[in-house]
């Protein structure tokens, strides 16, 4: 599959920093009792996902909750293990990580949290926290407080050294957030997954926290994978989009293609579904009806496909795979 | 330690604080009060006490010091039937009491919040083994367990202290799990794995902490479980004859008809003082059940 993809015009280097091949994470509902009677389901959170993310590059994934985009991230950063497929790392499977080889791509992967509130341990005060990754990755306790420094400078925390002492309850959420990103990025990692970093903000401050992360990642030429739900957060953040839906692919490609032209039926209604900041323009959300069906037991052939409107007889019995459509590739059976 | 540099204040501090004393409860100060006073007394016994308390008293006039009433020949609380003086037996009663309580407590609290912490943060088949084996031990009746292990080993009162630590871990253990369960969900926790915390680590600094009042909870339920349970060991026979404990005392009394020959001095005593530690015990209990469950609003 990698041989048929094709480069698009932004040179990267032709070795992807992160790929995953058809990774699945299945999770087993019920206990064993149920599963003695044949009574326990499987949830596949990520079923058979597979892609390729060059050095430099960032990607958006996108989908409504429950589609597995945030599942993909806990994979990446080894919170949680595939239980099929590979994830390759700078040319390395990351299953396979122990000891110090694990501790070395802790200090080389790392995540941004969706909820600042939750990711900071109460008890801690900012310069504990952000010391944790330091005295972790064997830094001289001479040298940390530089670094903190540093680091709460690089995601824009005005006068840091006044943050240092105090407790997360003392600071705002946009600070907090600002605090988390400077705890992801103080080891200076070559890849981040920022896992819906503004969705718990008020709007207010978001776009600061959201220009924060993009110059960082311009300034350090960092890897990222961007987790929403928010097709313009995406479009803001990324120039390749994954159109996520049921813990599958439906379509992956440059985010302007996406936005503009999407093919899969689902990106379409997504697309459709963003509001129109014009009262005059015409705005026609696609009908794809009711929500998501129950991810115990998904539609068979393609997941999409009880709510998809142009759906046919082939949709219910065969699953279509990802195949190139010009630029993107897209799993559909239309194209 | 340079992680413990970074905190200002220090470790010991740290830990007392952590331990939330219930102060603004007035019952929890009382048994703490109580408990201040008995741990005095248990420290200072060979002062405060006036005699031997397994020594043999004899009258100025050369006659067995046997059953008297208190204050007669300047006996506080009077003597027994042999002439030992009761006051110095509680005095040192409360030393084996607490010595008792407090291992026993520490046995409790510490094999609890072990088995909690690592079955609750690892889960899988280690928390399935370690909490069949709870369950087992919930099965085993408590005092029969006692009275047989005693039976197996020499009388001694670490008996007690042995059969509550293979036992009663199992509640402590278990509300130990299910609170990291909770806690093991938190970002913070995921946090510290992403940027290459140890297990030990993240169960040291960022779960352990937030458990600490809850297995002192348990201690202190568990030292006045180990003071009675003594008590009633001691009472039944089983208890070790070279140590005095209220227990003993009572067993004493008993045997010896002390209620026919109406020495409530004799038995009224030690009785209050078991009831006195063990209702601190609740009382301090009561105090952190408000600190731990706020909503219970009491």
């Amino acid at each position: 599959m990698a041989g048929t993809r094709m480069r698009s015009a932004v040179t990267y280097s032709n070795e992807p920093l992160v790929s995953l091949r058809s990774a699945e994470l299945h999770y087993r509902v019920g206990g064993a009792l149920s599963a003695l009677r044949g009574r326990s389901s499987v949830v596949k959170a990520v079923d058979g996902v597979s892609f390729d993310i060059h050095r430099g590059e960032s990607v958006g994934l996108l989908g409504e909750s429950g589609c597995g985009k945030s599942s993909i991230g806990r994979l990446l950063m080894k919170l949680e293990d595939a239980t099929g497929g590979e994830i390759v790392f700078a040319g390395e499977p990351i299953s396979g990580l122990r000891g110090a080889a694990l501790k070395c791509y802790r200090a080389k992967a790392q995540l941004i949290f969706q909820n600042p509130f939750d990711a900071v341990n109460p008890r801690f005060t900012i310069r504990a926290t952000l010391a944790e990754p330091l005295e972790n990755a064997g830094i001289p306790a001479g040298e940390r407080e530089a670094r903190i420094i540093a680091a709460l400078e690089l995601v824009r925390l005005p006068q840091p050294a006044q943050f240092l002492d105090r407790y997360p309850h003392q600071l705002s959420g946009g600070q907090l957030q600002r605090v988390v990103m400077a705890r992801a990025l103080i080891l200076q990692p070559d890849f981040v997954v920022a896992d819906e970093p503004v969705s718990m903000l008020d709007v207010s401050v978001r776009a600061g926290v959201l220009n924060v992360f993009r110059d960082v990642r311009d300034r350090l030429g960092l890897t990222a994978i961007y987790i929403s739900h928010d097709l313009a957060l995406v479009r803001y953040v990324c120039e390749r989009t994954i159109v996520m839906y049921l813990g599958r692919i439906m379509e992956d490609g440059p985010t302007e293609d996406i936005v503009h032209e999407p093919l899969h039926p689902y990106a379409k209604a997504l697309v459709a579904a963003v509001p129109v900041p014009h009262p005059d323009q015409s705005h026609d959300p696609l009908p794809i009806g009711r929500g998501a069906p129950d991810p115990r037991n998904p539609p068979s052939g393609c997941v999409f496909r009880d709510r998809c409107p142009r759906a046919f007889d082939r949709c219910a019995s065969e699953v279509p795979q990802l195949r190139q459509i010009g630029t993107r590739k897209v799993a559909c059976h239309l194209f | 330690m340079h992680d413990l540099a970074l905190q200002k204040p220090g470790l010991v501090g740290r830990m007392f604080r952590s331990l939330k004393l219930p102060l603004s409860d007035p019952f929890a100060v009382f048994g703490l009060a109580v408990y201040a006073t008995f741990l005095l007394t248990a420290i200072f016994a060979d002062a405060i006490a006036p005699y031997d308390p397994t020594e043999i008293l004899y009258t100025p006039e050369y006659e067995l010091a046997s059953d008297l009433r208190p204050g007669e020949q300047g006996f506080i609380l009077g003597t027994t039937s042999l002439g030992r003086d009761i006051f110095s037996q509680i005095v040192y009663g409360t030393r084996s009491a607490l010595i008792i309580g407090i291992t026993a407590a520490f046995m409790v609290a510490l094999i609890g919040s072990v088995v909690g912490l690592v079955s609750g943060y690892f889960g899988g088949w280690v928390d399935a083994v370690l909490m069949r084996l709870a369950d087992i031990a919930f099965g085993i009746p408590f005092l029969p367990f006692v009275i047989v292990l005693a039976a197996f080993l020499e009388p001694s009162i670490w008996n007690v202290v042995l059969a509550m630590a293979l036992v009663l871990w199992r509640d402590t253990g278990r509300v130990i799990r299910s609170q990291v369960l909770t806690l093991r969900s938190r970002g913070y926790v995921d946090a510290a794995r992403v940027c290459g915390s140890s297990d030990l680590k993240i169960i040291l600094r960022h779960i352990a902490p937030n458990i600490l009042p809850l297995s002192f909870l348990y201690g202190s339920i568990a030292i006045g479980w180990a003071i009675l349970t003594e008590a009633s060991i001691s009472f039944l026979g089983f208890g070790d004859p070279q140590s005095i404990s209220w227990g003993y005392m009572l067993q004493d009394a008993f045997a010896s008809q002390a209620l026919a020959k109406q020495a409530y001095y004799w038995f009224v005593p030690p009785g209050i003082c078991i009831i006195l530690v063990v209702s601190a015990g609740f009382f301090i209990t009561r105090g952190y059940e408000n600190l731990l469950f706020p909503k219970l609003g009491r």
